[in-house]
């Protein structure tokens, strides 16, 4: 699907769309977690705004639902002066393909900036960026299986925040990795970002062996993938993969998978836990863990805005 | 322009007396990143006043074209409210990293006084800003950059392209 070019970059190499994390070169991704520390102090003004996107328009295109990732871009664009029009369209068959690119046609036309985009199509984001007008610049806030750039660079500034180097790092993403775009935006920018060690872990329905294509060591059982990590990443378990036959229940997930203090003391002693949130206590995560001092969960939120600030500041100093 | 006059080390003896003669009890020495932070670090140290540094990035007009290439940060370490900021830049030529700097700095605090002493002066003003002290003056054609550069022993020298 992807063109010669990175229709990310233009001609400069510049981001001009953040559609995936695969393929943006390091410095791209090193300039955004630069530019989000930057925007983190933001927060300690007296006046928590600076005027980089001021008359711009910012348009929350939400295909699927997600509340806090949409409040989340939301903050961003404010803390940036921009105006925001969210736009809750309810998930429909009809909204993809030619209906799709009309919606995009009719918001353009009310001189729209950017667009952050969340469907549950893969490809939705990037078909809007092939097809809007030259000055307008997509965020992908998540299509489908594919990739959630963003929450990729937020889990980047995370461990380079706790960990500060990347290159002698063992990272453990634990979960439903196969239909998890944040698994895989995350596991393209740690290979991109130089990590050594990537391991996958999860039972075989939801962690097959193909993801070693990826260039990640598959676990299928959990002491071998949380031994001596630096970084333990869990994923939410979706419950549509209990009713779908992937796994017998919850309890047996947690049994299995499920990050307790037990599980976690195999890592390294300074091992940070991560999250993307929501969490299900006690079903990928004991509350202890969620609740203790190596939870780093709360921190990536306030860090998403950060990243989130750099990744539209950029995007909109940028010209294709 | 003679050799002299570009001589950064005896710019700065020239600059530090200036500043002094600017001094109130309440002042804090703010550097406009990068060669202006060099430049407070050392007269906060020769001095020992309050210093802080500041970023013109998210205030810029030509945002928009030039995009946002540095990490730069500002760093205020003292109550702004009420204080005498006195700003220090190596260069001053349009003015207008001088008026993004002061945005910067009142999403901080509304300081008593603000002023501004410069290395050099180069003319070229596009905005109504006057530096209250410049070590020196000098012509360059539009085409000509000047800029501080810091050596690993803290020296300072000029780069003329």
């Amino acid at each position: 699907m992807l063109s010669k070019r990175n229709p990310q970059l233009n001609k400069h190499g510049e981001l001009i769309h953040l559609l995936s994390i695969e393929g943006l070169p390091r410095a791209v991704i090193e300039q955004i977690l630069d530019t989000a520390g930057s925007f983190l102090s933001v927060n300690d003004r007296e006046v928590k705004k600076v005027p980089l996107l001021r008359g711009k328009s910012v348009f929350n295109l939400f295909f699927e639902n997600s509340t806090r990732t949409r409040t989340t871009f939301e903050i961003a664009a404010k803390r940036l002066s921009a105006d925001v029009i969210n736009l809750d369209i309810a998930r429909s068959s009809t909204a993809k393909g030619e209906t799709l690119l009309d919606t995009v046609a009719n918001l353009s036309a009310m001189h729209a900036d950017m667009f952050v985009v969340r469907h549950s199509e893969s490809g939705a984001p990037h078909l809007i960026a092939q097809h809007c007008a030259p000055h307008v610049h997509v965020v992908n806030a998540g299509d489908g299986r594919h990739a959630h750039p963003t929450q990729g660079l937020l889990d980047m500034y995370t461990i380079r925040h706790f960990k500060k180097d990347f290159r002698n790092l063992t990272v453990a993403i634990v979960g439903d990795i196969v239909h998890s775009r944040v698994a895989r935006s995350d596991i393209h920018a740690l290979n991109i970002l130089g990590v050594p060690e990537i391991r996958a872990v999860g039972p075989k329905t939801l962690v097959p062996g193909d993801l070693r294509d990826m260039g990640v060591r598959v676990c299928h059982d959990m002491a071998e993938g949380v031994k001596d990590a630096d970084v333990v990443i869990m994923l939410r378990l979706q419950n549509e993969r209990m009713n779908g036959g992937m796994l017998p229940s919850s309890g047996e997930f947690f049994k299995h998978f499920g990050l307790t203090p037990e599980k976690l003391a195999l890592a390294k002693p300074d091992a940070i836990v991560m999250h993307p949130g929501p969490i299900n206590r006690g079903v990928e995560i004991a509350s202890e863990v969620a609740d203790g001092e190596r939870s780093v969960i709360l921190p990536q939120v306030t860090f998403g805005i950060a990243v989130r600030m750099a990744v539209m500041a950029i995007l909109a100093g940028n010209e294709a | 322009m003679s050799d002299l006059l570009l001589d950064a080390e005896a710019l700065y003896l020239e600059l530090k007396r200036g500043v002094q003669r600017l001094l109130t009890p309440d002042t804090a020495l703010v550097g406009i990143w990068s060669g202006g932070a060099w430049l407070a670090e050392r007269l906060a140290a020769d001095l020992g006043l309050p210093c802080g540094t500041i970023s013109s990035a998210m205030h810029r007009d030509d945002f928009g074209s030039r995009g946002l290439a540095k990490a730069d940060h500002t760093t205020l370490p003292f109550e702004v409210n009420g204080r005498d900021i006195l700003l220090i830049d190596d260069v001053l030529y349009t003015g207008r990293t001088t008026r993004a700097v002061i945005n910067e700095l009142f999403d901080f605090g509304r300081p008593a006084r603000v002023q501004l002493a410069v290395l050099v002066d180069r003319g070229g003003r596009e905005l109504p800003i006057e530096p209250a002290f410049s070590a020196a003056r000098v012509s360059l054609s539009a085409d000509q950059s000047l800029r501080l550069a810091r050596a690993d022993d803290g020296r300072f020298s000029f780069e003329v392209k």
